[in-house]
């Protein structure tokens, strides 16, 4: 399978058989990911990081990912200082920065940001969220950590709960989980629930989507409960959001009624959508989730660079 | 037998079988305003149509369109038919035709795209469904919505 040079753009840009290669190599790049085994493979190459809007997570897992090969990364300082801010276009930036690296990483208040960069970037460009667009890496960890952890997909009920609407990375995870085979189901208040068109497209991958805006009503039968975070500005009315984010806060109690091997995810940062307490259950799998972050965006990196285990 | 509501024309372009309604907007696609017009344009909205219901239809003298004009005029009118009249006489005819792919005639509906910043590229889209024509940003991913609202 050919991945070299290749722009992961949106996970849309990927077949299920290049999904399935790029978990299988994620699943061997763990103990490298873990620093129990070493590589390096991208020695001498250099990852260019461009985020030119904040972010902890994604950027730092790259960063990891990059070093744990072998290679290098390249950091903007200040991005909005740097080019933004002079009012040098994307476009111009992107051809800068190209030349002095092999690959970039970018993240960008604006949607379509990525594939624009890609368009004049010959090396390849990673997508690491584009305002409220794609965030194909976010998608693939989230299938990677549900594989590890089910051993499959197929089959396997997923929940999505919290803003579905203005949540474009939901939206990205409910096709690929349809895609491969698992039974999706959107818990939402019906302001935030998924749109129309995902629904449809998800319809159209050959799901049978279930909505409701009750926890209680699935939460027996679910196997994965995926939480996102309903963002206080959705709401004109604070008392409003007050009781909506209350009806979907994750706790023990809640659990109670849950199967066993009920895995809870979240993308975090998390501010008050589980609560502590579940972090010592054997639920709680969003640290994990986190971790297979560098794994997956290693697995990456060295497909994209032609790297060899 | 021709039956005429408007003086017939000796050389130009009738813009036949427009949706009904959409008269006023193909005036703007082909640019018509009071100062730039030379020869008369009629205008016949809501006419019955032969083949079925109401449609408009544009007539313009001593001009014909380009390419992008038409493209536009797909996106919204896919039964448009481009009469050119030569000497009275339909001299050539064909129906619009959307597209696959509509690059730089209309602009992403998302004020958060990176195509309405000022970016070096024309905005672009896939055709998904040509009737009624869907089109589907290939930047930033989103439907466009009011397709005539954001002819460029
Ligand atoms: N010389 C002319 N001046 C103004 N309008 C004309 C002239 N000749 C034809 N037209 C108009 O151009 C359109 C196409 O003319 P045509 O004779 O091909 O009609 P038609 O057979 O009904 O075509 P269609 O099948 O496309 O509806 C009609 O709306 C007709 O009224
Ligand atoms: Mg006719
Ligand atoms: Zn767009």
């Amino acid at each position: 399978m050919e991945f070299k040079g290749l722009d992961i753009v949106s996970i849309r840009d990927l077949t299920r058989e290049q999904i399935e290669f790029v978990l299988d190599l994620s699943e061997k790049m763990i103990p490298y990911a873990r620093g129990e085994k070493f590589t390096k493979m991208l020695e001498g190459r250099i990852l260019a990081n461009l985020f030119f809007e904040p972010s902890t997570r994604t950027r730092m897992s790259f960063e990891t990912a990059m070093a744990r090969l072998g290679g290098r990364t390249l950091e903007m300082s200040h991005p909005s200082m740097m080019s933004i801010a002079k009012g040098e276009t994307l476009a111009d930036t992107i051809r800068m920065v190209e030349s002095y690296s092999d690959a970039i990483v970018l993240r960008h208040p604006h949607e379509g940001a990525a594939r624009l960069a890609a368009k004049f970037s010959r090396s390849p460009v990673i997508n690491a969220g584009d305002g409220a667009g794609q965030h194909p890496t976010q998608t693939l960890l989230d299938l990677f950590t549900i594989r590890r952890d089910k051993q499959h997909i197929e089959g396997i009920k997923v929940a999505l709960v919290g803003d579905l609407k203005y949540g474009r990375t939901a939206h990205s995870l409910a096709e690929a989980l349809t895609l491969f085979g698992a039974e999706v189901t959107f818990v939402a208040p019906a302001s935030l629930q998924m749109p129309r068109e995902t629904v449809k497209q998800v319809e159209k991958l050959g799901g049978k989507p279930k909505l409701t805006s009750k926890l209680e009503e699935v939460i027996k039968d679910i196997d994965v409960l995926y939480v996102t975070r309903i963002q206080r500005e959705r709401f004109p009315d604070p008392s409003e959001y007050l009781k909506v984010a209350g009806s979907y806060r994750i706790d023990n109690t809640l659990l109670r009624e849950a199967k066993q091997n009920l895995t809870v995810m979240h993308p975090l940062p998390r501010v008050d959508e589980i609560a502590p307490e579940v972090d010592y259950t054997q639920h709680a799998k969003y640290f994990e989730q986190a971790f297979n972050g560098v794994p997956v965006r290693m697995a990456l990196l060295s497909l994209v660079l032609g790297g060899e285990l | 037998m021709k039956e005429f509501k408007v003086t017939p024309i000796r050389n130009g372009t009738v813009i036949d079988h427009i949706d009904c309604g959409m008269a006023l907007k193909v005036l703007r696609i082909i640019g018509v305003s009071s100062n730039n017009v030379s020869s008369p344009i009629s205008v016949l909205m809501h006419v019955p149509s032969k083949k079925e219901g109401f449609k408009d239809v544009v007539k313009v003298e001593d001009r014909e369109l380009d390419p992008k004009e038409v493209d536009k005029i797909s996106l919204i009118s896919p039964d448009a038919t481009i009469n050119i009249i030569r000497d009275f006489n339909v001299a050539e005819k064909y129906k619009v035709t959307l597209p696959q792919v509509v690059r730089g005639i209309v602009r992403c509906g998302n004020p958060s795209c990176i195509t309405n910043l000022n970016e070096p590229v024309e905005p672009e889209f896939s055709v998904e469904s040509k009737k009624p024509p869907v089109l589907r940003c290939i930047y930033c991913d989103r439907i466009l919505d009011d397709t005539a609202e954001h002819l460029i």
